[in-house]
C-alpha cells in the first residue's frame, strides 16, 4: 500500500470541508498518473480523496473513516422537529429557484427557474417547481374557494373544495412547460446554465377530478360546445381557451401535486392541468370554466403567447409543447473534474405522447448513440435518460435528440429558424449543445 | 295476507320504477348531484369575459377625455402618459401607421422592415379590440384589478385608441360602436390560426431526421455565451451541488487556462449552508410591488432606495415620515410623477421597509 494517500487520486472529489489549492490539486493529479495503477493494483484507489491532502490523511487512511465523527458518536435530532415539515439538507442550499436578471422588470409578473442541473429522476421537488406569475401569487383560503361551470351546459353549477374532493379522482404524472421556455436561445446564446435555458419545465404527479367528469355532471351541450374557457381567481384572472377534445380527454381539475396539496405558488387550492399544452393554459387558482362555441382571444392568447412569424403574422393558439430534450449533467455552468467516465443524464418530454427514444452525440451531431430510458416512460411526462461516456479530455460537444411516439424528431435550431424565424419567442424545442472545453468547463453554445 | 303481500309487492315495484327514472345518474354516476346550482347573480359576478364577437361586453360608454383622466390617475405611473413607457412594462402604443389601419396588417412586424417603435407594442400585435377591453377590465390597474367601472374601461380603451390614431380625440367609445372600431384595428388581419400546433394529434411544421452516423455536420460553433453574460446570473458555482461528478463553474473568474485538472477543478466549492435570516426586506419590497417603480440603486419610475436614504439621512422622525409616504403616497419631492397611495401595505411591513431605508437602504 502506498505510504502517502495524497499520491492516489480517485475520482472522488474533495468533500466540501476539504479544500485544495489549484497547485495542490494539479500536483495530486500528476501524482495520480504515475501512482494510480500501482495503487489500484494494491486495492487502495477507490476511496482515496485528494482533498485530504497531506495534513488530513494519515498513513493508515482517511480521517473521514478513521476518526469517527460526531454524528456517529453522538445523539441525533428528535422526530417532528419544528415546523413539522421536513426541509432539504443544509448542504443542498445551492439548488434554488432563481430569477433570470433582466428578463422581467416586475417580480410579481416574472419567472423563477427550476435548477435542472442538480435534479434526479423525473419528479420535480415541489419547492423547486418553476414559478410563473402574471400578477403575483396568493395563498387562498380553500374553504372560500369556489369553482363555477357555466355557458353551454344544462346545469350551471358551483363546487366547493369539499364537493370536488369527494369526486372520483385520478393521479397522473405530467410535465408542465412554459411556452417561453428556452426563448432566450432563439437568437444567439444568452444565458449561462441549463437552469436558465430550460428551467421553465417541471414534472409532477397531479391529483384531481377529470374536467370531463365535471362537464358531464353539468350536462355539457355536446352539439354546440367547441371550446372551454378556464379562468383564475387571482388579480390577473388568467383566461385561456381549451378545445373541447382536450377538455373531454385528459384535463384534470387538480388540487394536489406530488402527494400534498398544491403549493400556493402553483395555484393552491385548485389549478387546471392540461397535459401536453404550455403552462399558461394550466390556469392557477381556477375559479371558472365556461363552455362556449368560439375561441376567446384572451390577453394571453392575443397579446402574449403568440408566435411572431417572419412574414409579420402571429400564430395564435399554438399550445402544444413539442418533443424536446436536454442534457442536465454535464451541462453549461458545470465543470468536469477529470477525464474518464461520466454518466451523461438528462430529460426528454413531448406534448404529443410518450418518449420513444433519445440519442446523444458527443461530437456536435456527427455521430449519435441511443441512450437508456429510465422507467416509467409515461405520456406527456418527463422521461429520464442516461448514457455512458468516457471523456478523453479533448473538446467535445454534447447534444441530446428526442423522438416521440408519433415519430417526430426533435429539430436543430437552424431547422426551427428556417420555418419560424428568430422572433417567435415561444415553443423553442431545438437540440441544445453544450461545449466541453479542455479545461473541463461546460458552456452553452450553438452548433448545427 | 296473500293479497296484502301482492299489493305491497306492486307498490314496491312501482316505487322502484320511479326511483330508477329519477336517478339514472345515481346508479352510473352516484356523484352526479354534488355541487349546487349557480345563481344568476353569481354567474353575472364572475362571467366577465368578452369574446371577439363582443359577447359578454356590458353596456356603457366612455370618452377619450374621460379615459385620459382615469389614465393619468391610475395607469400612467407604470405605462407612461401616452402608453409609450418601456420602464415597468413593455409599451402599449407606438409603431403603427395610418396605412396599417387601412390594411389591417402592421407593416413593421415583417422581418427586416423598419420600425419606429423600439420594440413591439401591444397595439402592433393585438388583432381583437375585445382583448384590450377584457384585459383592462379583468386585470388593470396592475395592483388593484377589477376596480374600474365599465364606463371607465370604455374611456381608457378610447384614450389608448386615440393615442394610436385609430379614433379621433373627441371620440366616445361604447358597446354600440365598438364593432365598427374593430374594423380599424391596425393588426386585425395579422393573426393566423395554425391548427397543427393546437391539436395534440397534429403534425408539426419543422422536420428533422434521426441520422445516427456521418450526419450532416458543421463543427463550427455559431454562437458562444458573450463574456458579459458569464456572470450575469450570479456565480454559477453557488448554483450547483458541492458533491458529485461535476461542480459549478466559478463565473466570477474567467475560464481556467490549460487542461482539465487545473484551477477550474480545484475551485470545487463548499456547499455553504444558507444562514437563517431575519425578516427579509427584499421580499417585502418585491411582495408589495415597490420594486416595480424603485430600484435598489437606480431610478425607475420613482427614485432609487439609495437616493431616498441619502436625501433624508439624519432627519428626525424619518421612519414615521417614510411610513406616511409609503401608505399615503406623495409627489413633488423627486419630480412630477406621483407615488400612488399604498393603503394595502401592512403597517408592520411599511415600518420594516421605512426602518431599512432610514438605516441607509443597504
Amino acid at each position: 500500500m502506498s505510504k502517502d494517500l495524497s499520491e492516489v487520486i480517485g475520482r472522488v472529489v474533495p468533500a466540501p470541508e476539504n479544500f485544495l489549492s489549484a497547485e495542490q490539486l494539479e500536483s495530486a493529479r500528476k501524482a495520480r498518473r504515475s501512482f494510480m495503477g500501482k495503487a489500484l493494483a494494491m486495492g487502495a484507489g477507490v476511496a482515496a480523496s485528494a482533498g485530504a491532502a497531506t495534513k488530513a490523511i494519515a498513513a493508515e487512511g482517511e480521517d473521514a473513516i478513521l476518526k469517527l465523527p460526531e454524528h456517529t458518536t453522538g445523539l441525533g435530532m428528535p422526530v417532528a422537529m419544528d415546523p413539522g415539515y421536513g426541509q432539504p439538507s443544509k448542504w443542498e442550499s445551492n439548488l434554488r429557484r432563481r430569477q433570470s436578471p433582466g428578463l422581467t422588470r416586475v417580480d410579481a409578473a416574472s419567472v423563477s427557474f427550476t435548477p435542472l442541473q442538480g435534479l434526479f429522476g423525473i419528479i420535480t421537488p415541489s419547492g423547486l417547481h418553476f414559478e410563473r406569475h402574471h400578477q403575483g401569487w396568493w395563498d387562498i383560503d380553500p374553504s372560500k374557494h369556489r369553482l363555477m361551470i357555466n355557458g353551454l351546459v344544462k346545469r350551471e353549477r358551483v363546487f366547493t373544495m369539499d364537493d370536488l374532493m369527494r369526486l372520483p379522482s385520478v393521479s397522473r404524472i405530467h410535465f408542465i412547460e412554459c411556452g417561453a421556455n428556452t426563448a432566450t436561445e432563439w437568437g444567439n446564446v444568452a444565458v449561462p446554465s441549463v437552469q436558465y435555458t430550460h428551467g421553465m419545465v417541471s414534472c409532477s404527479e397531479f391529483t384531481g377530478v377529470l374536467l370531463s367528469t365535471l362537464l358531464e355532471m353539468c350536462g355539457i351541450d355536446k352539439k354546440k360546445a367547441k371550446f372551454v374557457l378556464a379562468e383564475g381567481a387571482d388579480g390577473s384572472s388568467m383566461t385561456r381557451t381549451i378545445d373541447i377534445e382536450r377538455a373531454m380527454d385528459d384535463c384534470i381539475v387538480a388540487w394536489a401535486m406530488n402527494g400534498e396539496m398544491l403549493r400556493p405558488e402553483n395555484g393552491y387550492p385548485l389549478r387546471l392541468v392540461v397535459p401536453g399544452i404550455q403552462g399558461v393554459s394550466w390556469v392557477k387558482y381556477l375559479r371558472r370554466i365556461e363552455v362556449g362555441d368560439m375561441k376567446y382571444a384572451a390577453k394571453d392568447e392575443a397579446v402574449h403567447y403568440i408566435d411572431h412569424m417572419p412574414d409579420g403574422t402571429h400564430r395564435q393558439y399554438t399550445g402544444i409543447q413539442e418533443c424536446k430534450s436536454v442534457i442536465t449533467t454535464p451541462s453549461a455552468g458545470q465543470t468536469l473534474l477529470d477525464k474518464g467516465y461520466y454518466n451523461v443524464t438528462g430529460l426528454a418530454w413531448s406534448g404529443r405522447g410518450s418518449i420513444k427514444r433519445v440519442d446523444v452525440s458527443a461530437d456536435g451531431g456527427r455521430t449519435w448513440r441511443t441512450a437508456r430510458l429510465e422507467g416509467p416512460v409515461l405520456p406527456k411526462a418527463m422521461t429520464r435518460f442516461n448514457i455512458d461516456w468516457v471523456w478523453d479530455g479533448k473538446p467535445a460537444i454534447l447534444q441530446a435528440r428526442a423522438i416521440d411516439s408519433t415519430g417526430y424528431v426533435q429539430p436543430k435550431i437552424n431547422q426551427l429558424r428556417a420555418v419560424r424565424g428568430t422572433k417567435s419567442v415561444y415553443h423553442q424545442n431545438a437540440i441544445q449543445s453544450w461545449l466541453v472545453s479542455e479545461n473541463g468547463e461546460v458552456s452553452n453554445v450553438q452548433v448545427y | 295476507m296473500k293479497n296484502m303481500f301482492k299489493l305491497s309487492r306492486q307498490v314496491a315495484v312501482a316505487a322502484a320504477a320511479v326511483a330508477l327514472t329519477g336517478a339514472v345518474h345515481a346508479q352510473n354516476q352516484p356523484w352526479h348531484d354534488l355541487g349546487r346550482a349557480a345563481t344568476p347573480a353569481e354567474v353575472k359576478a364572475w362571467d366577465i369575459d368578452v369574446r371577439p364577437d363582443f359577447k359578454g361586453l356590458p353596456k356603457g360608454a366612455g370618452s377619450v377625455s374621460m379615459g385620459e383622466t382615469v389614465w393619468i390617475a391610475k395607469c400612467s405611473s407604470c405605462h407612461g402618459d401616452f402608453g409609450e413607457s418601456n420602464e415597468v412594462f413593455t409599451p402599449i402604443i407606438g409603431g403603427t401607421t395610418k396605412k396599417d389601419i387601412e390594411t389591417g396588417r402592421v407593416a413593421a412586424l415583417v422581418e427586416g422592415a423598419p420600425s419606429k417603435a423600439p420594440q413591439k407594442t401591444t397595439i402592433m400585435k393585438v388583432a381583437t379590440l375585445s382583448t384590450i377591453w377584457d384585459y383592462i377590465n379583468r386585470a388593470m390597474p396592475w395592483n388593484n384589478p377589477k376596480t374600474l367601472t365599465p364606463d371607465e374601461v370604455f374611456g381608457v380603451t378610447a384614450y389608448l385608441l386615440s393615442l394610436a390614431e385609430i379614433v379621433p380625440a373627441d371620440f366616445v367609445l361604447s358597446d354600440k360602436n365598438i364593432a365598427e372600431v374593430q374594423k380599424r384595428m391596425p393588426n386585425r388581419n395579422g393573426m393566423v390560426f395554425y391548427e397543427p400546433l393546437w391539436k395534440v394529434n397534429g403534425k408539426g411544421d419543422v422536420k428533422n431526421v434521426a441520422c445516427m452516423k456521418d450526419c450532416e455536420f458543421d463543427p463550427r460553433v455559431k454562437s458562444f455565451l458573450p463574456d458579459f453574460a458569464r456572470d450575469a446570473h450570479g456565480n454559477i458555482q453557488e448554483q450547483n451541488r458541492g458533491i458529485g461528478p461535476v461542480r459549478g463553474v466559478d463565473t466570477t473568474k474567467p475560464p481556467a487556462k490549460g487542461l482539465v485538472g487545473g484551477a477550474a477543478a480545484a475551485a470545487a466549492p463548499a456547499a455553504a449552508p444558507a444562514a437563517a435570516k431575519g425578516p427579509n426586506v427584499n421580499n417585502l419590497l418585491a411582495a408589495n410591488s415597490c420594486t416595480a417603480c424603485h430600484g435598489m440603486k437606480n431610478k425607475i419610475v420613482g427614485p432609487g432606495f439609495n437616493e431616498i436614504a441619502a436625501k433624508h439621512k439624519g432627519k428626525a422622525n424619518l421612519e414615521a415620515y417614510l411610513v406616511g409616504k409609503i401608505k399615503n403616497g406623495g409627489s413633488g419631492v423627486y419630480g412630477a410623477i406621483p407615488m400612488p397611495a399604498q393603503p394595502q401595505v401592512k403597517d408592520a411591513d411599511a415600518q420594516a421597509m421605512a426602518q431599512w431605508i432610514a438605516a441607509g437602504a443597504q
